[in-house]
């Protein structure tokens, strides 16, 4: 069974979102178990995985029984490992926390909502592991159909914001298309590794250079790059907050994972890094979008939309980090990816505790929070002390070798624009610990029909404060651990 | 602003047509893509799985993998439809229009009113009422029939000329959406309940996934149809081309349900009342 | 001029792509009615369809569907004899994820028609300003 795993990890998923949407028909109750059973199974599978891979290497996988290129190869390395492993553990939390927003939301769509959530996840996984770069864009086309029907589904102006990113996440896929199609035209061929193989004789072509520039703008456009970042604020806060969790966290990494596994393994890095014009403009673009993201969120009166542009200033430390070139900038993006899932798991599963309780996120409405819903507030300030990048929390370390290799390239706009985007962060966070804790409860919430029994808490369920709490402690885990994680896996990855 | 569009338009496609220079030429036989990889599919394809038509040997046995997305893709938009739009209130509406079979009568009730029993004397017609007519209702009972049958024959031939699950399925539910227009959304929904189509649907791709994971359990990789050989008492090649049609079958129930859930959530917007 | 005349001979069928790849990138941006903007979508999605199909054409070669006596050693097959299948292939995976991404487009544009009343781009800011 043990070499089966890498189609296994995929199949899972997909079977039990299918059996779900036909036991969704005939008794509700068991969607929730199954759906559990869907993501924990891969989640032992990846963890698996990701031991063997550091035993071997790579692990690679034929399916249909067909050598490559004929057939289509899958195949794990430490990076894909290690991304598989966060993909299902940031599901998996949020699973568990969204059972009752699913039962006040939509009660009786929980069927499908659990089938999409786990067709999103099962393309994510495959997003990570496949070796053909066709697979890829039909992979991504899923994954972005069900984010789509997951985000469409919130209420005020969630429809609209869904046809926006559809409309641009259907062009950035269709630039990846049209990228893959050129090197198709030039080579002949759409396996990763094949193509790594056969490019470099054709460097000098137009078309390859082409190519790479139509794949990168498809995947800014997901990943919600500086300049066609306009879909993801209103897109992330009019969902609803039982997939918030979900599509938050794990969307733009994954995009940032595809953008490194194309730049590394396709198109090898003497290709991409050779024109130090194209990377110092990637890293001015970067620093542009941490310094927009951080400023336009200390603008926004509402919470969750305060968060979605520190997203859009997390994925500018990535990209950036990336684009910076050496080793420790590269060491620095994939750990921010592993981090800020994490990290934005955490936030926005406070925040959905949040909206669930008080049935708003405005920044107005937040006085006294500390007092009703103290662990949710826990978790919220240790996602917000590794935002800022306080030690031991992960953000620390990452931007700690960001920073080491911003000034490793003279990149000193990217090492200030860090530190200027962690002072934004600080005041951001403290308002609302000052708007949370400082501030008297407002008189209006005294009179809730559920009346607090526990002295004034009024805390969320169950299952979403065990989640929120769990996350929070992830974050410190892996902030202790970040020289496991880089001695161990990141390092293999150059 | 539409300035600045078409500026930024007629720029970009300058800027791709600068780089298709060095495209290969157009039906050039010796380009790259026609040498490298495609000789092997032409040459070997019938020899390997013994199936003809070589796009779908391709499409669903060396690319197999491919195609199961693509059916999940598909059944992912009627999933998602279906979450969007459907609404299970309801709402009463304004007006309902009936009509007496025998005599051709119209009757409009009003909100409030007493309604006629669905006995046969009287059916109910939509609001956005087309006059009866005998013909296309008639026409269209002897034709769906024969679509169907033309369906069938499409996806089982696709082995040995262009078809396949996927064009065989769309007939099949272009023609349940023809029954759907000619009659009304009611009749058919009375016939092909939205709960068969999801299950058909779900059962479609199951059928797809579970014959790679029986080559998984029998010991091959996953979409290995070698593997089915001793089940279906074929040789290895021939069980290739017994696993490719067992599929397309897959494919083919999965498209067509998922075809008229889309029709039947679209058109009636959620609602399952009155549809087009 | 010869040389011209060749040029364009033999490279204006990926012109011609471009130019409808273009129009629908232009259809999006521009048009302020929801519905035009997703034909639009479907244009662009579409012109790339035709690019790849395009990239498998062979001159004189018949379609990849192998008649029934050739395979043997009368009548070998000849890779030369037929188009190439693998556009075909991988552009019928791309014909029925631009059908799903239509499907679920117009659902969104139902649900925002049922919300707003209306399917045009300035009427419906003017209506989330007002709010």
């Amino acid at each position: 069974m043990n070499q089966q795993f890498p189609a296994l990890i995929i199949i899972v998923p997909l079977i039990v979102a299918l059996v779900i949407t036909i036991v969704g028909w005939l008794n509700k109750k068991w969607c929730f178990p199954l759906a559990l059973i869907g993501l924990g199974t891969p989640l032992l599978i990846s963890v698996g995985l990701l031991l063997e891979v550091l035993k071997k290497q790579v692990i690679t996988y034929h399916l249909g029984g067909w050598r490559p290129p004929m057939g289509i190869e899958y195949r794990i390395d430490h990076l894909s490992g290690l991304v598989l492993v966060v993909i299902f553990s940031v599901a998996l939390l949020n699973l568990i926390a969204s059972r009752e927003k699913v039962l006040a939301e939509f009660p009786e769509k929980a069927g499908a909502f659990y089938g999409l959530s786990l067709l999103f996840v099962a393309g994510l996984a495959g997003i990570t592991i496949t070796g053909d770069a066709f697979n890829l864009y039909v992979l991504l086309e899923i994954t972005a159909l069900s984010g789509y029907a997951l985000i469409g589904m919130g209420d005020k102006h969630a429809p609209l914001a869904g046809l926006h990113y559809l409309i641009m996440g259907t062009i950035g896929a269709s630039f990846y298309l049209l990228g893959v199609g050129f090197l198709y035209l030039m080579t002949g061929t759409l396996n990763m590794v094949e193509l790594s193989q056969m490019l470099p004789a054709l460097y000098s072509s137009r078309v390859v250079i082409f190519a790479f520039f139509f794949c990168l703008i498809g995947l800014f456009i997901k990943m919600a790059m500086f300049p066609v970042h306009g879909w993801l604020p209103n897109a992330y806060s009019y969902m609803p907050t039982a997939a918030s969790g979900l599509i938050a966290a794990l969307t733009t990494k994954v995009m940032i994972y595809v953008m490194i596994r194309i730049s590394l393994l396709v198109f090898t890095p003497s290709f991409v890094f050779v024109n130090t014009l194209l990377n110092s403009a990637l890293v001015w673009l970067a620093v542009i979008a941490i310094v927009t993201g951080s400023i336009l969120a200390l603008a926004q009166k509402s919470l969750t939309r305060m968060l979605t542009f520190i997203i859009i200033a997390e994925v500018g430390y990535m990209v950036g980090g990336f684009w910076l070139g050496n080793r420790d900038g590269i060491t620095g993006s994939v750990l921010h990816i592993v981090n800020d899932a994490a990290m934005t798991l955490c936030l926005f599963l406070a925040v959905g505790s949040i909206r669930f309780r008080l049935q708003s996120d405005r920044l107005s409405d937040l006085s006294g929070i500390f007092r009703t819903m103290p662990f949710t507030m826990i978790a919220f300030v240790v996602g917000g002390l590794s935002i800022i990048g306080v030690p031991p929390t992960c953000g620390f370390f990452s931007k700690w070798y960001l920073i080491k290799g911003g000034l490793a390239a003279g990149s000193y706009e990217f090492v200030a624009a860090l530190i200027f985007s962690s002072l934004i962060n600080i005041i951001l966070f403290f308002r609302v610990i000052e708007i949370g804790y400082f501030n008297p409860q407002t008189e209006g919430r005294n009179d809730d029909h559920t009346t607090p029994a526990n002295g004034g808490i009024n805390e969320a369920p169950l299952g979403m404060v065990v989640t929120s709490l769990i996350s929070a402690t992830s974050l410190i885990v892996l902030g202790i651990y970040t020289n496991v994680l880089v001695g161990k896996v990141i390092q293999f990855v150059l | 602003m539409k300035a600045i569009a078409f500026i930024t338009v007629v720029l970009c496609g300058s800027l791709i047509m600068f780089g298709t220079f060095e495209f290969p030429d157009w039906g050039d036989p010796q380009s790259p893509a026609s040498r490298h990889l495609s000789p092997y599919f032409i040459e070997q394809s019938l020899a390997d799985t013994a199936v003809p038509n070589i796009v779908t040997a391709v499409l669903a046995d060396y690319r197999g993998f491919d195609t199961m997305f693509e059916t999940t893709v598909i059944f992912a938009a009627g999933l998602a439809c279906f979450f969007l739009l459907r609404t299970f209130t309801k709402k009463t509406r304004n007006e309902r229009l009936y009509r007496h079979s025998s005599t051709g009568i119209i009757i409009n009730i009003k909100k409030g009113g007493k309604r006629p029993d669905d006995s046969s004397k009287f059916e109910r017609i939509d609001s956005l009422w087309t006059p009866y007519d005998l013909i296309i209702k008639t026409t269209c009972r002897l034709i769906i029939p024969s679509i169907q049958l033309f369906a069938l024959y499409v996806i089982a031939h696709g082995h040995h000329s262009p078809g396949g699950g996927f064009q065989g399925g769309v007939i099949l539910g272009a023609s349940i959406i023809l029954l759907a227009i000619s009659n009304d959304l009611r009749s058919t929904l009375r016939r092909m309940s939205e709960k068969a189509s999801a299950i058909m649907a779900a059962a479609g791709v199951l059928i797809y996934v579970g014959t790679g994971i029986l080559c998984l359990l029998l010991g091959a990789a996953f979409l290995d149809y070698e593997a089915l050989a001793p089940l279906l008492q074929s040789s290895r090649i021939m069980a290739r081309s017994h696993g490719i049609l067992i599929v397309e079958m897959g494919v083919g129930l999965a498209v067509m349900a998922v075809m008229i859930w889309l029709y039947y959530n679209i058109s009636s917007a959620g609602k399952h009342d009155e549809g087009l | 001029m010869n040389d011209l005349i060749t040029l364009i001979a033999s490279k204006y069928n990926y012109w011609a792509f471009i130019i409808l790849m273009m129009l629908g990138l232009y259809a999006m941006i521009v048009k302020k009615n929801l519905v035009k903007k997703i034909i639009g979508m479907n244009i662009f999605q579409t012109s790339i369809i035709l690019f790849y199909i395009s990239v498998g054409a062979k001159e004189q070669a018949t379609i990849p569907i192998i008649e029934h006596s050739h395979g043997t050693e009368a009548h070998p097959i000849q890779a030369i004899n037929y188009i190439n299948p693998l556009p075909h292939v991988l552009m019928l995976t791309a014909i029925v994820v631009s059908v799903a991404t239509l499907g679920v487009a117009l659902a969104l544009a139902i649900r925002v028609y049922r919300q707003y009343g209306t399917l045009e781009e300035n009427e419906i800011q003017s209506q989330i300003n007002q709010l």
